[in-house]
C-alpha cells in the first residue's frame, strides 16, 4: 500500500534522511524505531508532504505524493497524528474531531454524529463537551487519534503512541492501535517503548542517523546488532 | 543621467544600507530569539532620535556623543518592554503577540506626537556635516560617518553573538529554549537581554540617522517597513542576513529611485517583498 | 481512567444519546426575545430620536461596527492579522466615488465594483503569504495599508492628495445613495449593511467554512493533516473581510460625499478597527459592536474635550488599550464572558460524569 524509495532531506548541514526505501502491505502495522535525531519525524513529515523531498518517492496504492499538500495527501487516504499534540485548543472535543469528519460529510449535524463515533471508539465520548484545552495528555492522544481516524484513511501514521502517557493509560491505548489493526487499518508507528511494539508491530524500520539499518520482524530486530548499538553505543553490542 | 549619477546612487544606497542592516539586525535578534516580531521597532527608532534631537537642543550635546547614551537609553527601553509587555504574551495567541507590540507602536506614536507635536525637527550643526568630492561624486559627510557607525555597531554586535560567552548564550537559547534552559542558560534573562540589544541597535542607527534626517513622531514607521523586508529577505533570526539584505534594499532603493518617482519607493520594496515571499520565503540565511 | 474496551459495551445506548444531543444549545426563549428587542428599538431609535447627531453617532458606530466585524472574520476568527485594512476601506469609497464623478455610474454599482477589486486585492496578497507563517501576512498588509495610500495620494486621476468631491444630486436619492434633510435612509442603510456582516458572521459560526476558519486560527498544521486547504479558506477568510470593510468605505463615500487618500486610507483606521474588535473581543459576534458602541463615544468625547490634541490623545489611549487588553484579556469583553458560560458548561459535564 506504501511504497517509500530512496527518500532523502538535507536541512542545511544535517542529512535527515538519507536514502530511505520500504514497504508497507496493506493490513499490517510497521514500527519505525531509532535514537533521537534518527530522522522518524522527518521521515514522517516527507510522506505527508510537511517537507519536500530532496530525492527519492513516495507511493500510496500506487499514486505518487511526493509534491502533494498535506490536505490533498490526506483525501487520498493517509492520516496523521503528531508527536507535539496539535489539539484546536478554542473548540470542544467533539468540533475538534469533526473538523476531520467534515472533508466527506460538510453538514453538521451528521458530521457530528460520525465524530461522536470516533470520540467513542477511543473512549472519549464523555468529554465531548469539554474544551480540548482541558484534557491530559493519554486524553489528547486519543483526541488526535480520534481526530485523524475521523477522516477515514486507510493508512494511518502514528507519530508516538506511548510518550509523555503514564502506566495506567498505557493498556488502554494499546488496546485501541490493537482494535484500529483488526478494523482493517494500515499503521506506521514511531515508537520508543519496545515492549509496545513488539506486541503490536508485524514489522519494524529501525532508523540511525538518517539511515535506514534494519527491517524484519520484531524478533529479529530486537537482537540485531546495529540496532542495539544505535542505541547503546558499541561497548554494549 | 549621467555616470557620476549612477555612481552616487550606487553608494549612497550602499551607506543607506548599512544603516538598514543595523536596524534590521535588531529586529531578526528579537525573532531570532522568541519568535516573536517587534511591530514597535520603528518607534523605538523614533524614540532614539527625539533623544539625540533633545541632547542636541537643550545641552548641546553632538549627536555622535549621544550614541552611547541613546544606546543605554534604548537598551533599556527594550528590556522594560520585555519584562512590561513580551513576557506576559509568550504563550499567547498570535493576534495577541502581534496586536500587543502593534499597539505599543501606536501608543508610542501618539505619546511622541503629543509631547512634541507633529513637526518636523532637525539636528542643524552637528559636528559631523558637509560633504566630500570622490571624483565627481558627492556624499554627505554625515552619511559616511553614519554608515561606518552603524557597521561599526554592526560588527561589535556580530562579535558580541559568535564570541562571547553571554552572545553564545543568547544563540543558544534562540535554538532551542528548552535546552538552553536544561544546561542553566537563564532563557529569561536572555529574551530581556535580547530586547535590550535589538533596541539599543536601532537606537545607534537613530542617532545617525539624526545627524542628516528630519526627527519627527511618524519617522519610525517607514524605517520600520523596509527593516522588516530586510529581515524577511536576509532571514528571520539571522544577523547576518540583515547585513546583506540591509545593503541590498539599500542599493534597490536607492537606484529604484532613479529610475521611477521617488516617492514611490516604497512600492518597489514592497514588490521585493513579495518577490522574496514567493519565491525564497526562508531568505538568504534563514531558519524560518 | 475511562477504558476504551469497557466503554464500547455500554457504548450504544450512551452513543446514541449524546447523538440525539443538538450541537449547540438552541436559543432560549430570553435569548430570543432580547434579539427581537434589539431589533426593535435599533429600527425605532432615529424616530425616538429624531435629532441629526444621535443619528449620525448611531450610523458611526454602525459603520465602525461593520468594519470591526469585517476584521473580526479575518483575524478573528481565521486568526490572520490585518494590520492595514484601511487599504481596503479607501478602495471601497473611491471606486464608488470616483466612478460616479467622473462617469455618473451609481454608487451602488460603484460599491459592487469596488468590494470586487477589494477581493482581487485580498487574493493578490493573501496568495503569496497565506503559504507562510502569520508575520508574513502581517507585515504584508503593513505594506498594503501604507502603498495603497502613497499611491493614491500621487494619482492625478482620482485627484491625488486633494480627493474627489462628489457633485450633490438631489433627484433619485435612492438611485443615487445621496440623501438629503434626512439622514434617516442613510441610518437603515448601514444597519442593514451591519446586519449583513452580523448574518454573515452568524453562518460561519455553523457550517463547515467557519469550522476551517477556527482550525486553522488555532493549528494550522494540524488542520491541513485533516484535509483543510489552509491557503484556500485563508483566502476565503480574506476576500469576505475585504469585501466587507469595502462596503463600509462605499457607504462613507456616500455619507460625506468627499474623500482623500489621508481620511480613507490612514493607518489610525486600520488601528481602530483592529483595537474595537480586539477589545470588543476578538472571533466573537458581538464583539465588534460592543467595542465600536464603546469607542466611538469616547473618540467623539475626546475630540470635543481636547479639541487639537484630542488627534493623539486618543491614539494614546487605544494604543495602550491594546496593548493591555492583550496582556491581561485577549479574548475581549465579551471573550471573557463566554469563556465563563464555558466554564459552567464544563461543571455540569463533569458533574454527570460517573468516571474520572
Amino acid at each position: 500500500m506504501l511504497e517509500v524509495e530512496g527518500l532523502s532531506k538535507r536541512f542545511g548541514g544535517l542529512l535527515a534522511n538519507n536514502d530511505i526505501s520500504f514497504e508497507v502491505d496493506a493490513g499490517r502495522i510497521l514500527g519505525v524505531i531509532g535514537p533521537n535525531g534518527a530522522g522518524k519525524s522527518t521521515l514522517f513529515d516527507l510522506i505527508t508532504g510537511y517537507q519536500l523531498p530532496d530525492a527519492g518517492d513516495v507511493r500510496f496504492g500506487g499514486r505518487r505524493l511526493r509534491g502533494l499538500r498535506p490536505d490533498q495527501i490526506n483525501r487520498l487516504g493517509v492520516g496523521r497524528t503528531f508527536q507535539k499534540l496539535k489539539p484546536f485548543t478554542d473548540m470542544t472535543v467533539e468540533e475538534n474531531v469533526m473538523v476531520g469528519v467534515m472533508q466527506h460529510t460538510p453538514r453538521l449535524g451528521a458530521a457530528r454524529k460520525l465524530a461522536l463515533e470516533a470520540l467513542d471508539f477511543v473512549g472519549l465520548l464523555e468529554k465531548r463537551r469539554h474544551h480540548a484545552q482541558a484534557l491530559s495528555t493519554g486524553q489528547r492522544k486519543r483526541l488526535e487519534l480520534a481526530r485523524a481516524m475521523a477522516t477515514r484513511p486507510q493508512l494511518l501514521l502514528m507519530d508516538e503512541v506511548t510518550g509523555g502517557v503514564d502506566q495506567r493509560t498505557l493498556p488502554g491505548l494499546i488496546r485501541l492501535v490493537e482494535r484500529l489493526k483488526s478494523e482493517g487499518m494500515t499503521l506506521v508507528i514511531i515508537e520508543h517503548n519496545m515492549q509496545v511494539l513488539m506486541s503490536l508491530a508485524d514489522d519494524i524500520l529501525a532508523l540511525h542517523l538518517g539511515r535506514k539499518i534494519a527491517q524484519g520482524a520484531p524478533q529479529e530486530i530486537q537482537s540485531n546488532q546495529q540496532v542495539i548499538e544505535s542505541y547503546l553505543g558499541g561497548a554494549y553490542a | 543621467m549621467t555616470w557620476e549619477i549612477v555612481v552616487q546612487a550606487i553608494i549612497s544606497g550602499l551607506l543607506m544600507g548599512l544603516v538598514y542592516a543595523l536596524i534590521a539586525a535588531g529586529l531578526s535578534l528579537i525573532f531570532g530569539l522568541m519568535e516573536i516580531v517587534n511591530f514597535a521597532h520603528g518607534e523605538f527608532m523614533m524614540i532614539s532620535m527625539f533623544a539625540a534631537f533633545w541632547l542636541w537642543a537643550l545641552f548641546g550635546l553632538d549627536p555622535i556623543y549621544s550614541v552611547p547614551l541613546c544606546a543605554a537609553l534604548l537598551f533599556f527601553m527594550g528590556v522594560a518592554t520585555h519584562y512590561g509587555i513580551i513576557r506576559h504574551i509568550l504563550g499567547a495567541s498570535m493576534l495577541a503577540q502581534i496586536c500587543a507590540t502593534f499597539g505599543l507602536a501606536v501608543f508610542l506614536r501618539a505619546l511622541a506626537q503629543f509631547l512634541w507635536t507633529p513637526d518636523f525637527r532637525s539636528i542643524a550643526d552637528p559636528m559631523v556635516a558637509g560633504r566630500v568630492d570622490l571624483a565627481g561624486v558627492f556624499l554627505g559627510l554625515p552619511q559616511i560617518v553614519a554608515s561606518v557607525g552603524c557597521l561599526i555597531a554592526f560588527g561589535f554586535l556580530y562579535l558580541f553573538i559568535t564570541r562571547t560567552e553571554t552572545g553564545l548564550a543568547l544563540q543558544a537559547t534562540a535554538q532551542d529554549r528548552d535546552a538552553a534552559e536544561l544546561m542553566g542558560i537563564p532563557t529569561e534573562r536572555m529574551f530581556a537581554l535580547g530586547w535590550g540589544i535589538g533596541a539599543a541597535c536601532v537606537g545607534v542607527a537613530g542617532v545617525f540617522l539624526s545627524t542628516f534626517y528630519y526627527v519627527f513622531p511618524e519617522v519610525g514607521l517607514p524605517f520600520a517597513l523596509l527593516a522588516y523586508v530586510a529581515v524577511a529577505m536576509g532571514g528571520f533570526g539571522s544577523i547576518l542576513g540583515s547585513l546583506v539584505a540591509g545593503i541590498l534594499i539599500g542599493l534597490v532603493e536607492s537606484i529604484g529611485g532613479l529610475l521611477i518617482d521617488p516617492s514611490y519607493k516604497l512600492l518597489i520594496v514592497f514588490g521585493l517583498y513579495l518577490v522574496i515571499v514567493v519565491f525564497r520565503p526562508k531568505g538568504l540565511f534563514g531558519r524560518y | 481512567m475511562t477504558d476504551a474496551h469497557s466503554n464500547s459495551a455500554t457504548g450504544n445506548e450512551v452513543l446514541a444519546s449524546a447523538m440525539a444531543e443538538p450541537l449547540r444549545a438552541p436559543a432560549s426563549f430570553k435569548r430570543k426575545m432580547f434579539y427581537i428587542t434589539m431589533g426593535i428599538a435599533l429600527i425605532a431609535f432615529p424616530h425616538v430620536f429624531d435629532s441629526p447627531f444621535p443619528h449620525h453617532v448611531m450610523i458611526i458606530i454602525f459603520m465602525y461596527a461593520l468594519m470591526a466585524q469585517s476584521w473580526n472574520i479575518l483575524a478573528g476568527f481565521c486568526g490572520q492579522i490585518s494590520l492595514g485594512h484601511a487599504a481596503f476601506f479607501g478602495i471601497g469609497a473611491y471606486s464608488t466615488g470616483y466612478l460616479f464623478f467622473a462617469y455618473q455610474i451609481s454608487p451602488w454599482i460603484g460599491m459592487l465594483i469596488g468590494v470586487v477589486l477589494s477581493m482581487l486585492m485580498a487574493i493578490a496578497i493573501g496568495i503569496p503569504t497565506f503559504r507562510l507563517r502569520g508575520h508574513y501576512f502581517a507585515i504584508a498588509t503593513l505594506l498594503i495599508g501604507e502603498g495603497v495610500q502613497i499611491v493614491f495620494q500621487r494619482w492625478e486621476l482620482v485627484g491625488a492628495a486633494s480627493g474627489i468631491f462628489l457633485p450633490i444630486v438631489r433627484e433619485q436619492p435612492l438611485l443615487s445613495f445621496q440623501f438629503h434633510g434626512t439622514k434617516l435612509p442613510y441610518y437603515y442603510i448601514i444597519l442593514a449593511f451591519l446586519a449583513l456582516a452580523c448574518v454573515v458572521v452568524w453562518r460561519l459560526d455553523r457550517s463547515r467554512i467557519g469550522f476551517y476558519f477556527r482550525a486553522i486560527r488555532d493549528e494550522p498544521e494540524a488542520a491541513s493533516s485533516l484535509g483543510v486547504n489552509v491557503t484556500l479558506y485563508k483566502s476565503f477568510a480574506f476576500m469576505i473581510s475585504a469585501g466587507l470593510m469595502s462596503m463600509a468605505g462605499a457607504f462613507y463615500c456616500q455619507y460625506v460625499l468627499v474623500i482623500d487618500p489621508e481620511t480613507v486610507f490612514p493607518l489610525s483606521l486600520s488601528i481602530l478597527v483592529v483595537l474595537m474588535a480586539v477589545m470588543g473581543g476578538a472571533g466573537t459576534l458581538w464583539g465588534p459592536i460592543i467595542g465600536a458602541a464603546v469607542l466611538v463615544p469616547i473618540s467623539e468625547l475626546t475630540r470635543i474635550y481636547f479639541g487639537g490634541t484630542g488627534g493623539t490623545l486618543d491614539l494614546m489611549i487605544y494604543g495602550a488599550l491594546i496593548v493591555l487588553i492583550c496582556i491581561f484579556k485577549p479574548e475581549g469583553l465579551i471573550g471573557a464572558v463566554k469563556m465563563r458560560h464555558a466554564d459552567a458548561l464544563e461543571e455540569k459535564c463533569d458533574s454527570g460524569d460517573a468516571r474520572g
